[in-house]
């Protein structure tokens, strides 16, 4: 009875509260004017009840049963009741009170969202966030790709963007003793190039800033499909918009059934754990049902599709793990071989500019370095050392031939690799030859790979008798491993590796840009942890979040898969084949799988998220023909800029960037196949992403965009659980370590976290590979292989099915055992495209890489007027117009006519593109260099037919598999010529013919 | 704090992020400093610019970057017949006013180092001014120092006599001293832009068979006075740096193993490889291992 009585007094006095706290807080007030609704909070059998009447923003209330309320919050009964209304609320109680229906929610649904929300809001509305200054402005924070930044902002403008300083009240430094020296790292949080470009993005002219509809798109007549890419648009209000995406969301599953709508995210275009695209976009998805668009792993590739067969470590996708790595390297190795890899350009991943003060360490140390790569690279200028150049997709000939060099002349570690490995032999007896008569010396890999083979001969003696890290790719991945020999290049690293005794002190995989000493137990989720999708399939959720953070879980019930790089073959020719990018085993990427699924509908209306894609998707052009078929009957683009690719839709919804809303996420704090990411730093940060400024125009949060389409198919309260993008944001802070280490209020008011690093040393994690090259159980903090997954006994060996190091690796064996492209036995096979095709050679003499950018993030923060356009490495304004770089090397550009910033035509049978020419010999002859990922797309009509001018040099790229049987892309196997340019000539000759 | 600014630039650590070009946006670009700056342009000249610099082809590259900016001169040309409208502060921080020096586009051409920017929309010239808004407000040095992950900006508040002892301590120079301008932007490792380097490999033939020769001399050698000299490393490379930035006929002499080579080369660019020079020099100390 007491309890009875608690209840009632509660819902007495809880006008009350909502009065004082709209008193209190403008913005409680504001947000209670929006809305005239009737709620009423009561128990099912009616015992208890009481509605609240709230009309032009003031709050009465009525004890017992309203006739007709608009909102109603019923419980079971008083403990359920109770649970929800005493604080403090346990979010578990709660959502499981909901799932088993002892709460019940009924009303239209933005009315209960808003209700919902206005409840919550009594918590957050007095909190102070951000750090008000003397100067009168307030300092917010922020995470990006490239790092977290303060934002200061005064009278809603963004004044300036700086990286954060730690101060004296953040916690210490790590420090570590190498050589007789200490090392400490800078207590700056240090940023990417890009990351300071934040400003300029949110205030570039090319905002989308207005809901869009297409001029000759008309969803209850003529759609004029072919328009797409073409058409102008024109303004319309968001109540129009969402009422068309909505009602063609429900005509498609009316007409066509489940799977018609297709979701393609891009990856990476803002950051944060609520807003991103494994987080909101899925939970959306999920709750509608649709097919999914599915990645592949295209930063990693070789060592997916081949390195992984060696030595497990699916989960990362198959790179090596950081742990350690470069505590190891800076105490113990000599000699660091950077292959394929600049983590100078690409900071590893997501972090900042962290790796370089260590990078110049190993430079005091007086380590030498060999930089591997047919560009005299970023972190090869900046450190010296010796460069070697082979020929794009040659590297697996020149690993074979350093690795002849230490059989010859015994200089590898034969201990390890009797004990540690299988299958040596037959690959001893590759490299001598006796397998196909032909030894693999480094004469015979001369001709191939261009590099003499006296240096390979250096270079093999100078790496079997020094303590070597070999760093491949940037953080693992590297541009090597996204060829038509990607995964024979990736596969070559880990022989490398395994014949010098991987895991033995100063023999490891990374150099210093991984595996700082920090305190990998604290927990935060990554981006990849899934957020607050609910999805366990398809985002690493199930492993903590879903756990920690209790919330709805949600389901995709269409199982109807297309590969990302397939997308467009799905739509023209109605199907396509596939292979999984999914990480949870060795073997599960052997499995095909086929577009249409029996049972689903096949794709007719597409929800396009996120960035452009036609900078990195395969041969991207065939985007156009897709977009422009007739069975796509409905486009919808959710961005936050026009790039191109938005212009292709029917809908553009307009998004705002992450500065305009409210997020929170931890810096490179990935999750997921990156696990432990932050590895790469020298402070973990968490950082709360404020709502720094109101959006722009009429743009609106992706959450906020999702919830208004939801809404209309009464999906909003399953949607937000009646919850705003600041209340999931503090889940997700609930659901981490951190209110154990700050309050919610700090948190909000200073922005960050610094975790404080291992306490000593014996708490730094191990050596990554240490245990396994001293034979003891698995000893740093991962959570794989699978306990299923061991050969033997659980944590000792690797996820291979011997448990070693497999020179000829078993899964290979078993599961294509007669590959020609992916042979077990490691064989070197010139690309399929590159200078062993001739007849190609003859029309397209030079081979074309296209790198991770240096200087945007993929298309993050690319184009757009931008201050990245102010930069030359990246784009050349030439007669107004900011151009995409191309690097070639004097030799083949003095052949060709070509000079210094000179337009250029880069072209092959797929594309032409439209660079500036940067005439450089660090790049080898017979080789272009320019990087992916142009968020720009920019297509004229010319003599020479449709070339783009906005620099998308995927547009050339091959779309064939890398391997067949694989989903690999292969980027950076691709032939093209290149001419100079006249664009003026070339436009009006094409007049003339016309006329 | 009494003393003056300079900024000192390391050409040898700059790896051309170009952050620092990027922040001086981030600070300028759309914000009105009234007394320092107006607006910068968001998209043309940085007022940071940096230029890069290639010597070398093959495998004996290297390429260096500078940064290039206002060099806040003593004796600042951009001053001279400005009416007032360039000051020269106490703390030797050129300033352009934003308001006097409206239309004077003569000012731009004055500046030997092209370090004025013509902002078109606001008819002003425009320079970066060492942040002397942020100095002014307490700040311990500008952004492109704050956001340099390799440390490669050093400002530095000091007197004229302590700066000059410093700059001829660690080598520092300015640009085009000849000019008398005075500099207050020093730079570091200058002569990865400003000399001339000759490189080359050496290889030893044994048996038919090539090797990089570790251990090799390598003597520079103009009019038989030697003016460098190097130790092949374990890949046969030398290179000898500093060179005059001329062309200039010099000799190179290779010892090793009792063999000598002389080979006659010209400092005809930047950086001049000779590719491999092989030594037929079978010789029982030869250790090309390492």
């Amino acid at each position: 009875m007491v309890s009875r009585l608690i209840l009632r007094v509660i819902l007495y006095s809880f006008t009350q509260v909502l009065r004082l706290a709209a008193w209190r807080h403008a913005s409680l007030a504001a947000f209670m004017r929006r809305r005239d609704c009737i709620a009423q909070l009561q128990l099912r059998d009616g015992s208890i009840g009481r509605h609240y009447i709230v009309r032009a923003g003031t709050i009465r209330a009525r004890a017992g049963l309203h006739s007709r309320p608009d909102v109603t919050i019923s419980f079971r009964d008083v403990p359920t009741a109770l649970s929800f209304l005493v604080p403090p609320v346990d979010q578990a109680e709660v959502v499981h009170a909901a799932k088993t229906f002892r709460v019940v929610v009924d009303g239209p649904d933005p009315l209960v969202v808003w209700f919902m929300q206005l409840l919550n809001m009594i918590q957050t509305a007095g909190l102070r966030t951000g750090r008000r200054l003397r100067d009168g402005t307030t300092r917010y924070t922020t995470n990006t790709n490239g790092g977290p930044l303060f934002v200061y902002v005064r009278a809603g403008r963004i004044i300036r963007t700086t990286p954060i300083d730690l101060d004296r009240t953040d916690a210490p430094s790590w420090s570590l003793q190498a050589r007789g020296r200490r090392f400490s790292p800078r207590r700056q949080a240090t940023v990417s190039p890009h990351a300071l470009t934040l400003r300029s993005l949110v205030d570039s002219d090319r905002r989308l800033l207005y809901p869009m509809k297409r001029v000759d798109f008309d969803p209850n007549g003529e759609r004029h499909v072919q328009r797409r890419g073409v058409s102008g648009y024109v303004r319309i209000s968001w109540e129009e918009a969402l009422q068309i995406v909505s009602s063609e969301i429900k005509r498609m599953k009316r007409e066509h059934g489940p799977g018609a709508m297709a979701l393609y995210p891009s990856s990476h275009h803002q950051w944060g754990n609520v807003g991103y695209y494994l987080s909101a976009m899925l939970r959306f998805g999920n709750l509608l049902g649709f097919t999914r668009v599915h990645p592949n792993p295209d930063s990693w590739e070789g060592w997916y599709w081949g390195a992984m067969h060696h030595f497990g470590n699916s989960l990362r996708v198959g790179i090596p793990g950081p742990y350690g790595v470069a505590e190891d390297c800076l105490k113990n190795c000599e000699l660091i071989v950077y292959w394929s890899s600049d983590p100078e350009k690409t900071s590893g991943a997501y972090a900042g500019s962290e790796g370089t003060e260590r990078r110049r360490w190993t430079q005091e140390l007086g380590i030498p370095s060999v930089h591997i790569d047919p560009f005299f690279n970023a972190t090869a200028q900046l450190l010296g050392g010796k460069w070697i150049a082979p020929r794009p997709g040659t590297d697996a000939a020149l690993a074979a031939a350093i690795m002849y060099v230490w059989v010859r002349e015994d200089l590898y570690d034969k201990e390890y690799v009797r004990t540690r490995t299988t299958g040596f032999e037959q690959w001893r007896d590759y490299l001598l030859g006796k397998d196909d008569g032909t030894p693999k010396t480094p004469e015979w890999q001369e001709p191939e790979t261009g590099v003499s083979a006296a240096t390979v001969r250096a270079l093999a003696r100078l790496w079997g008798t020094r303590r070597t890290h070999l760093a491949a790719g940037g953080a693992g991945l590297g541009g090597a491993g996204r060829s038509a020999t990607g995964a024979q290049w990736a596969r070559s690293m880990i022989l490398l590796l395994a014949m010098q005794g991987w895991g033995k002190p100063g023999v490891n995989s990374g150099g210093v840009q991984s595996g700082t000493p920090l305190d990998f137990s604290f927990y935060f989720p990554g981006y990849a942890d899934g957020g607050i999708s609910g999805e366990l399939n398809w985002t690493s959720s199930a492993v903590l979040n879903y756990t920690r953070m209790p919330h709805l879980l949600t389901l995709n019930p269409v199982k109807q898969l297309v590969p990302r790089q397939r997308f467009p073959e799905a739509i023209i020719e109605g199907r396509c084949e596939g292979y999984a990018w999914d990480g949870i085993s060795l073997e599960a990427q052997f499995a095909p799988f086929a577009y249409p699924m029996p049972g689903y509908s096949k794709i007719h209306m597409l929800y396009r998220y996120g960035g452009s894609s036609f900078g990195t998707l395969a041969r991207s052009g065939r985007l156009i023909e897709a977009y422009r078929h007739p069975s796509l009957e409905f486009v919808v683009n959710q961005s936050i800029w026009r790039e191109g690719e938005a212009e292709f839709a029917d809908i553009i919804l307009p998004a705002c960037t992450q500065l305009e809303r409210w997020d929170i996420g931890e810096w490179a704090g990935a999750g997921g196949y990156a696990h432990d990411a932050q590895a790469q730093l020298n402070h973990r940060l968490i950082v709360m992403q404020h709502k720094c400024i109101e959006p722009r125009g009429e743009s609106r949060s992706d959450y906020q965009i999702f919830l208004d389409i939801l809404s209309r198919l009464g999906l909003g309260a399953v949607f937000s659980e009646g919850c705003s993008e600041l209340d999931w944001c503090k889940r997700v802070f609930d659901s981490s370590d951190l209110p154990k280490r700050i309050s919610w209020q700090k948190f909000l008011e200073k922005g960050y976290y610094v975790v404080p690093p291992a306490e000593s040393e014996a708490l730094h994690a191990p050596p990554y590979l240490r245990w396994y090259a001293e034979g003891r159980k698995k000893d740093v903090p991962e959570p794989h292989p699978l306990p299923s997954q061991y050969a033997e006994e659980f944590g000792l060996g690797l996820q291979t099915p011997s448990g070693k190091i497999e020179f000829v690796p078993e899964t290979l064996r078993r599961n294509c055992p007669d590959s020609t492209e992916r042979p077990p036995l490691n064989r070197y096979l010139p690309s399929w495209e590159g200078p062993h095709t001739s007849e190609l050679v003859a029309r397209y003499p030079l081979q074309l890489i296209s790198t991770h950018s240096r200087y945007s993030f993929h298309t993050y923060s690319d184009g757009k007027n931008a201050f990245l356009n102010a930069i030359p490495e990246h784009r050349v304004r030439i007669g107004g117009y900011c151009y995409w770089v191309i690097n070639i090397n004097p030799g083949d550009a003095r052949a060709r006519n070509i000079r210094q910033h000179d337009l250029v035509r880069v072209f092959n049978e797929r594309a032409s593109v439209i660079c500036a020419a940067d005439v450089t010999p660090a790049v080898r002859a017979g080789v272009l260099k320019g990087f992916e990922s142009s968020a720009e797309v920019d297509f004229i009509d010319t003599r020479s037919g449709l070339v783009d001018r906005g620099g998308c040099l995927n547009l050339l790229t091959p779309d064939r598999r890398m391997i067949q049987g694989t989903e690999g892309v292969a980027g950076n196997s691709c032939l093209v010529e290149i001419e100079p340019w006249d664009e003026a000539a070339s436009r009006s000759a094409l007049a003339r013919e016309r006329a | 704090m009494s003393g003056k600014w300079n900024m000192i630039v390391d050409v040898g650590r700059c790896n051309n992020c170009a952050s620092c070009t990027l922040a001086v946006m981030d600070e300028h670009a759309g914000n009105d400093f009234p007394g320092y700056a107006a607006p910068q342009p968001g998209s043309g000249a940085a007022w940071i610019q940096i230029s890069r610099k290639t010597r070398g082809e093959g495998e004996h590259i290297d390429v260096a970057y500078m940064p290039a900016m206002c060099n806040h001169c003593d004796n600042p040309p951009c001053a001279e017949d400005a009416g007032g409208a360039v000051v020269k502060r106490d703390d030797g921080i050129v300033l352009i006013d934003p308001v006097r020096a409206r239309g004077r586009r003569d000012i731009v051409a004055k500046c030997p180092y092209g370090a004025i920017n013509w902002n078109e929309e606001l008819q002003l010239p425009q320079i970066w001014i060492f942040d002397a808004h942020l100095l002014d407000a307490g700040w311990p040095f500008p952004r492109c120092q704050h956001v340099c992950p390799t440390g490669a900006y050093r400002a530095i508040k000091v007197s004229d006599v302590e700066m000059q002892a410093l700059a001829r301590q660690q080598g520092l120079e300015v640009l085009r001293p000849e000019l008398g301008t005075a500099p207050r932007v020093y730079y570091r490792n200058l002569h990865r832009v400003m000399k001339r380097f000759i490189a080359g490999t050496v290889h030893a033939v044994r048996h038919g068979i090539r090797d990089c020769l570790q251990g090799c001399a390598v003597s520079l050698q103009r009019e038989g006075v030697e003016v460098a000299r190097a130790i092949s490393d374990c890949f046969g490379d030398f290179r000898l740096d500093g060179l005059p930035d001329e062309t200039l006929l010099y000799e190179l002499v290779l010892e090793h193993g009792g063999q000598q080579v002389r080979v006659p080369v010209e400092s005809d660019v930047a950086g001049k490889s000779l590719g491999a020079i092989a030594l037929a020099i079978p010789h029982p100390d030869d250790n090309v291992s390492m």
